[in-house]
């Protein structure tokens, strides 16, 4: 099947090259999925898929357009390459656009563990199953659990293939799954919900449903009766769900288009510290079964572990070939193909190295404070680092979670923010290429009452 | 635009015979309703930075969704390829979801029906024009971004289109159609001035073609607000952290409405009962001076729609009256299930998803108050005139959104600018604290993207000027 992509992605170039692109790459994914959710015991819903999408991209000397569509016709595909190419004609002219000058071997490609054969024979009623199972087991966890947005299973199959018109033609596959359990607990002060999951590309590496269950209806349960506390500055712990959108703000201010774009608040900044001296953190393309992990960048470039932050001091922006010469670098394996075909920077496994503390070592370190399980909103600034956003939270008290807190803020300045992570867990989890462990901030003011 | 046509019976050949058998298959186990939907969308964006064309894309997507019913369980699929071979497995894929014996019965579908809206019909689709004009418009708008103030330093002007064919096709014997224009024009800028920098963003559109920005969208006005919010972000002070009193100017801050309310008023949450609001028709809600609409008719809007994604025609629907909650924002299923009339919100992202109870354009009526009255009336508070974008837990109802323009508001004039702080509130309580509504509603220019499962679709907002009497906001400044 990933034969008759790769003949159809190395046509298209071919065809490119003939109708006047002086260069031109064809991104092709296709895509597998199956997707249940069953709620108070019933399948709810039951979706399955295959889809393609095409991405090209041509260049006409220094100028570029791209293109993408989920109509995979040769008439039509056709046709849309010299569109494409009548497109970019129009465009300006770029120095640092053009293909990578490297790409990866093909030789020696990786053996990254993307795919388990075992899917194969997990078949429809076994998912159905586990959503079921990991709903039921959230509802039988705590008699206050009294209703549930259900519990679903997710499987996917994926097969990509990237040609370009200087003879790189590769591709790969990959397998995930993912177990989810969302119940709604319930008293007189109302309702709470939480969820919980567990990702993964082999099946053997997925939570049981009774643990997804379990643990997401601890987390729905234990909001019950949450309150606003007064304004404060106090320390700040996130969980490893929480600690990871704090991680994705630095993958956004050190991903090269913003810094070229200089829309980040770590620009102009390589050598120097911007962080507390424990924090590292780095993006590993390599990382065995990772979620985020592929052998070459979806422009063909080999992938790598970059360190991005390195015991404080910024050491590496991400970049994509484009990204790499506007600022004077080497591409990182880190080319990723937006919607629309163009090629932005993404992460591959991108996370906050663990520390050496258990989390409730963390939690223990605190007298007055909050422990934070939930963010909401869109308060952050990448360009001033500003940061304010809603809560949901336990509040501690003399090294104990105590009572659920929300309805507050907190507010700081992501830049003091890096310099004042404190405490660091050994608990990462990886539900996404974005994952960070447990987390203590020094100090963040707290708006409430 | 022909009214009476569809692209697909055109140029794909689709025939009534076939749909009748597509139809049939979604059903062979007995489901209790299907619905087809064929989708054909082109998009165009280009992006101007950096003084020159980026790029331009083009994009064309094309599918078939196909949706039966069974009690509450909805099984979905969809296809790619519009052939008869591809259609028909995905419709006996979606069909597994019922388990009866086929009812065997033929499904004959209606001759085509007429529109009961015809709200966005426009002589030339912006995805017919060259890409030129489209450049064009970009240029002006760094020119103006750049002119505005030597402190602007990074520009970036986006364009970008879609015209989108759909046709429905239900077991009910529904075989409706519409052409679906949409264009968008965004500038952000940055500003820089001793080491601070800042940024500023400013946006519009709608079901319109390239008119709209010769008209009362033109890209120079955008592109100076744009600018003129990352120079006024350069003096701005610390926010205010605590309870007090809001002023939130008219248009975008309607995104209050979207996320306070709105969205805990989708019918699918109130019959699953995991909304704050679930069970509280006819309850008060809201202080008195309180209506609030969800109208998906008003011409040319972003989020205005001749019939929603299930093929009904949209509606104007009073979601609260003078502060009493009068219903909830139905879809097909839940509409069913709750023996509740349709209110024409079900929507959907594209072909790949199943269709839901969404808002289109939802804002609140104006009221008596002046907006200077309103300012005047406030000793200290804060006024929010910009947001950045806003969300909600729909169980707990809590929300947040978060201001990227305000101002201070001390003994009832409007002093220093603050930086972006994010407020937050309750749903089903906040809007009992409207002390004053301005008489000058206004909606948003045509940006709204609304996030629900993993499904976006355009809305709009709009408000008056209001006061609330108390929320958090949250600022660092003690």
């Amino acid at each position: 099947m990933i034969e008759q992509l790769k003949d159809a992605a190395e046509a298209l170039v071919r065809r490119a090259a003939l109708k006047g692109a002086t260069a031109a790459d064809v991104f092709i994914r296709e895509e597998e999925k199956f997707s249940v959710t069953v709620r108070m015991g019933e399948v709810e819903t039951l979706k399955e898929s295959v889809s393609r999408g095409l991405r090209l991209r041509v260049f006409v000397g220094k100028r570029t357009a791209t293109s993408q569509t989920s109509d995979l016709t040769p008439a039509i595909v056709e046709k849309l390459v010299d569109e494409t190419i009548e497109m970019a004609h129009l465009t300006s002219e770029d120095e640092s656009g053009g293909l990578p000058e490297t790409t990866a071997g093909l030789d020696d490609v990786p053996n990254l563990e993307l795919v388990d054969p075992g899917w194969d024979d997990f078949k429809p009623e076994q998912r159905i199953e586990w959503a079921r199972r990991a709903e039921e087991a959230s509802m039988k966890a705590d008699s206050r659990i009294t209703n549930s947005e259900g519990g679903s299973f997710e499987y996917e199959r994926s097969r990509t293939v990237l040609a370009n018109t200087r003879g790189f033609l590769g591709s790969y596959e990959g397998t995930g799954g993912s177990i989810v359990a969302m119940p709604i607990a319930q008293s007189a002060e109302g309702m709470q919900r939480d969820y919980w999951a567990s990702v993964a590309r082999f099946i053997s590496e997925l939570s049981s449903p009774e643990e997804v269950g379990r643990i997401a209806a601890q987390r729905a349960a234990r909001r019950l009766g949450a309150r606003k506390v007064p304004t404060c500055e106090v320390p700040v712990i996130f969980d490893p769900l929480t600690a990871r959108t704090l991680v994705s703000h630095v993958l956004q201010v050190c991903a090269g288009d913003s810094v070229y774009r200089r829309s980040s608040f770590l620009v102009d900044r390589l050598g120097e510290k911007v962080a507390a001296p424990h924090v590292t953190i780095v993006d590993d393309a390599r990382m065995k079964r990772g979620l985020g992990s592929s052998p070459f960048d979806d422009e063909g470039v080999a992938t790598q572990m970059t360190p991005i932050i390195e015991k404080g001091i910024l050491r590496n922006y991400l970049h994509s070939a484009y990204t790499a010469r506007k600022l004077h670098s080497r591409p990182t394996g880190n080319g990723s193909r937006t919607g629309s075909g163009s090629v932005s920077v993404g992460p591959t496994n991108f996370y906050l190295i663990p520390g050496a503390h258990t989390p409730a070592e963390i939690i223990a370190s605190v007298k007055s404070g909050l422990y934070v399980v939930e963010l909401i909103g869109h308060g952050v600034n990448p360009v001033s680092g500003d940061y304010s956003r809603g809560v949901v939270g336990m509040w501690i008290e003399n090294g104990k979670l105590t009572f659920p807190v929300q309805e507050i803020t907190i507010a700081g300045n992501l830049r003091q923010m890096l310099n004042d992570f404190e405490m660091i867990g050994n608990d990462v989890v990886f539900m996404g290429p974005i994952a960070s462990p447990t987390l203590k901030i020094r100090n963040m003011v707290i708006s409430g009452e | 635009m022909e009214a009476n046509r569809s692209i697909f019976f055109e140029d794909y050949g689709v025939t009534t015979h076939d749909l009748e058998a597509y139809l049939a298959a979604a059903l062979s186990r007995g489901g209790d309703y299907a619905d087809i939907y064929f989708e054909h969308k082109i998009n165009y964006s280009i992006v101007f930075e950096e003084q020159i064309v980026k790029t331009a894309t083009k994009a064309v997507n094309v599918g078939v969704g196909i949706r039966v019913l069974s009690g509450e369980k909805t099984g979905y699929a969809y296809s790619e390829e519009l052939d008869r071979v591809n259609i028909l497995k995905a419709a006996r894929t979606a069909a597994l979801i019922a388990s009866k014996s086929s009812s065997g019965g033929r499904i004959g579908i209606d001759a085509p029906a007429i529109r009961e809206h015809n709200l966005y019909s426009i002589p030339l689709l912006s995805t017919d024009l060259g890409i030129q004009q489209k450049i064009a418009l970009l240029q002006e708008a760094n020119q103006s971004a750049r002119a505005y103030d030597p402190r602007i330093h990074q520009v970036q002007a986006s364009y970008i289109d879609e015209t989108k064919h759909v046709l429905i096709v239900s077991s009910d014997g529904r075989c409706v159609w519409d052409i679906q224009p949409m264009v968008r024009l965004n500038v952000s800028c940055i500003a820089e001035e001793n080491g601070k920098r800042q940024s500023g963003y400013q946006g519009g559109g709608g079901r319109r073609s390239l008119d709209i920005f010769r008209e009362e969208l033109d890209p120079k006005a955008l592109a100076c607000e744009a600018a003129r919010q990352a120079i006024l972000q350069l003096s701005a002070i610390d926010a205010p952290a605590g309870t007090m009193e809001v002023v939130l100017g008219n248009g975008w801050p309607g995104i209050l409405l979207h996320e306070a309310i709105g969205h805990g008023l989708e019918a699918d949450f109130n019959r699953k009962k995991t909304s704050a609001f679930s069970g509280l028709i006819g309850q008060k809600v809201a202080s008195d001076l309180c209506t609030v609409i969800d109208d998906g008719t008003i011409p040319f809007r972003r989020g205005s729609l001749n019939i929603d994604d299930e093929g009904n025609p949209t509606k104007q629907t009073v979601l609260i009256e003078k502060g009493v909650l009068q219903c909830y924002l139905q879809d097909h299923l839940s509409s069913k299930l709750m023996n509740a009339p349709l209110t024409g919100n079900g929507r959907r992202q594209s072909y790949d998803h199943i269709p839901i109870p969404r808002m289109t354009n939802t804002f609140m009526m104006s009221g008596q108050s002046t907006p200077e009255d309103i300012i005047k009336s406030v000793k200290r508070g804060l006024y929010a005139v910009h947001f950045g974008g806003g969300q909600v837990d729909i169980t707990s109802g809590k929300f947040v959104f978060s201001a990227s323009e305000a101002y201070m508001i001390e003994d009832g004039r409007i002093t220093s600018p603050v930086k972006g702080a994010t407020l937050i509130g309750d749903g089903p309580t906040v809007l009992r604290e409207v002390t004053m509504v301005g008489n000058d509603l206004k909606l948003d220019h045509g940006v709204g993207i609304c996030g629900k499962e993993g499904q976006t679709v355009p809305v709009s907002v709009g408000l008056p000027t209001i006061k609330i009497r108390e929320i958090t906001v949250g600022g660092t400044e003690r």
